[in-house]
């Protein structure tokens, strides 16, 4: 019975890769300045920090691993410190509760270090902008390097915001 | 169940009534929440019948419901939070969701200016010889929503959790004030993305009783349809990560297939994989795309082609049940003192669903069963999602052959006055209760919304005790209480 249902694992359930030429990827990609690729090779380690997400960001973040996105055939992979971490991936409006465990993380992870924003929360506060509780956006707490838009953004384009940061502008 | 509800006058005599009866077991305590210069609550007597009863607080204070009934307090907390009131009496006089980060104290009642500086949180303490602390998050390990747990151990065993959240508010009840009814659904959707689609069900209900008008009946079937889906998508996703949190990767990797083809076909049905902003006041803003039927006809085939042999997976594997048997054991008699919804109340034996007990279209014309369990362990928990999971695909295939045609939307009035409605929808989670009072220009006065997991969270305090620490992701997995929907 296991071998049966390791079966149901196999390809052709695995989602093909991005290529460069990929316009989503291209545009994302010219926002990065500086390619992790070209200071840390083909791995990225990647801790994620929920700032205030309403949870329908991280539904999507889980959904990268499973079989049809398979994050790690990339060189990417969740780490659960930011002691490990290369990449700090921020969701939600940076809640005023959270600000101060956001920048702790950050200080927390060795450089270098990049910071993705995930979502349109994490991009500027989307529907939450203007309440007394949030910072109102990643940016406005630690330096972003790459934003990712959607509400929530697909796993499709999560990943190709995180190959973009590995790949950067070509 | 979205009528205008019944009215009870402000009187103390009343609300002390009220209180009494929650303690003594003849009413579940439905919610409990802040107004102008009022408080209010919501119970239900044994068969679903909903009441509304208030009390004036004309000197900023009222008396503590949470004195006689522990499952008031984090909301009394809460609301004397947001609007500034003291409850007199009441057992814990910490705030909940105000940190002291804020620039202000009171976002809803008299605002008072603050410096955003943090105030210290005295946990309760457990006494005893060997006896340790463990402080964990609001940053956790994985993929999941701020939170603090604070463990007090013996050895491995936990002695007492308590739990601290709040980090993830947002201030949404502020922000409903004033907003329009369109700006409201959109806040309102992202109250628990997880659910959003019940979410938005809710306020809309909330909204049509309070205007006095019914959706379309292609609408309610629409909406019952993506409730499904929204149901089995989390449903697939939590059985798949509790065996995952006891180390059985494989059925995660299985279920994880389940939940991606249940969330592409709500995309290719309703053009959006968790369905947000599908639902709106007067019926819903997306009718069912032309492959759309087929598209969810052939996830309910895979689902029912795969899925039995997962469950059989599951409950084959010893070394998976040695771990889900008998862990978290919640007592019955906790589940239904705290009026428990969803999964967590019916594994423990509270017979209680929102679509059954209080109907609402397009459930009340369907027959299906709400499956419980007496255990109240992990084990009884992943086997009412499990036996969920079958009663959905039989209601989303009841749903497509039933759907009726006609439009999708109703238009509303442009303003009906000063009015107010309420509704209690069944989440994944368990019911969700929206209370909606609109103004005279038709934007939304105040809008107070209930996640089941205000009542499941305590819970999960009591069913870790004795437990070993590693168990805990299982248990609160098992759980899967929402972080966002409570903070707000």
């Amino acid at each position: 019975m296991r071998n049966t249902l390791l079966q149901g694992l196999r390809p052709p359930l695995t989602e093909s890769a991005p290529g460069n030429d990929d316009p989503e990827l291209a545009a994302l990609a010219s926002t990065v300045k500086e390619a992790a690729q070209s200071a840390l090779g083909r791995s990225l380690a990647i801790r994620h920090v929920d700032a205030g997400s309403c949870n329908g960001c991280e539904l999507e973040i889980h959904a990268l691993g499973n079989a049809f996105y398979d994050l790690e055939r990339f060189g990417l992979r969740f780490v659960a410190s930011p002691r490990h971490a290369d990449v700090l991936l921020v969701t939600g409006p940076v809640a005023l509760n959270m600000r101060e465990a956001l920048t702790r993380t950050f200080d927390a992870t060795p450089e270098p270090k990049w910071v993705i924003a995930s979502g349109a929360c994490a991009a500027d506060g989307h529907v939450f902008a203007g309440s007394y509780a949030i910072a109102g956006g990643a940016a406005s707490v630690i330096p972003v390097d790459l934003v990712i838009p959607g509400c929530p953004p697909s796993p499709a384009a999560l990943l190709k915001g995180l190959l973009a940061l590995m790949r950067g502008a070509k | 169940m979205s009528a205008n509800p019944h009215h009870s006058p402000a009187s103390e005599t009343e609300w002390r009534e009220a209180s009494r009866r929650l303690a003594a077991g003849e009413a579940t305590l439905v919610s409990l929440w802040g107004d102008e210069g009022r408080m209010r609550m919501a119970l239900s007597e044994p068969v679903c019948s909903l009441s509304l009863v208030e009390v004036g607080c004309g000197d900023n204070a009222f008396p503590s419901v949470a004195a006689a009934h522990a499952p008031a307090v984090r909301l009394e907390r809460a609301a004397c939070d947001l609007f500034g009131f003291t409850a007199r009496d009441a057992p814990d006089e910490r705030r909940w969701l105000d940190h002291g980060r804020w620039p202000l104290r009171q976002p809803l009642g008299h605002e008072v200016p603050h410096d955003g500086a943090p105030d210290p949180y005295p946990f309760l303490e457990a006494k005893g010889s060997g006896l340790h602390q463990i402080p964990v998050g609001p940053v956790h390990a994985g993929i999941i929503e701020p939170g603090h747990f604070r463990f007090h151990a013996g050895g491995e065993a936990v002695v007492r959790l308590e739990e601290r959240l709040g980090y993830v508010h947002k201030g949404v009840d502020r922000l409903m004030r004033g907003a329009s009814l369109e700006r409201a659904c959109v806040l309102a959707a992202r109250v628990s993305g997880d659910s959003t689609v019940a979410y938005a069900v809710a306020f809309a209900r909330a909204v049509e009783g309070a205007l006095g008008i019914d959706a379309p009946a292609r609408a309610h079937g629409l909406r019952g349809l993506m409730a499904e889906l929204e149901r089995i998508a989390n449903h697939f996703g939590d059985i798949g990560a509790i065996c995952n949190d006891a180390s059985f990767a494989l059925m995660h990797a299985h279920c994880g297939i389940l939940r991606e083809r249940t969330l592409r076909a709500a995309k290719a049905a309703f053009g959006h994989r968790l369905m947000m902003d599908a639902v709106v006041p007067g019926g819903v803003a997306v009718d069912l795309a032309p492959d759309g039927a087929e598209a969810i006809r052939a996830l309910v085939r895979e689902a029912r082609a795969t899925f039995p042999g997962l469950v059989q997976l599951y409950d084959n594997t010893a070394s998976l049940q040695d771990r889900t048997v008998g862990t978290g054991v919640l007592k019955a008699d906790l589940a239904r003192r705290f009026g428990a919804g969803g999964v967590v109340g019916r594994a423990s034996g509270r017979d209680f669903d929102a679509r059954r007990d209080c109907p609402y279209p397009p459930y009340d014309a369907l027959r299906f069963k709400a499956p419980t369990r007496r255990e109240g362990d992990v084990n009884a928990r992943i086997w009412v999602r499990i036996d969920e999971v079958g009663e959905s695909l039989d209601l989303i295939e009841a749903m497509i052959a039933r759907l009726p045609g006609g439009p999708v939307l109703a238009g509303l009035p442009s303003s009906g006055g000063a009015c107010e409605g309420f509704a209690l929808v069944e989440a994944f989670r368990g019911d969700v209760f929206a209370h909606v009072r609109l103004a005279d220009d038709g934007s939304v006065a105040r809008c107070h919304l209930r996640d089941a997991s205000w009542f499941q969270w305590p819970l999960l305090e009591a069913a870790i005790e004795g437990n070993i620490v590693a168990d805990f992701p299982l248990c609160n997995k098992s759980f899967n209480c929402s972080y966002s929907g409570c903070d707000l």
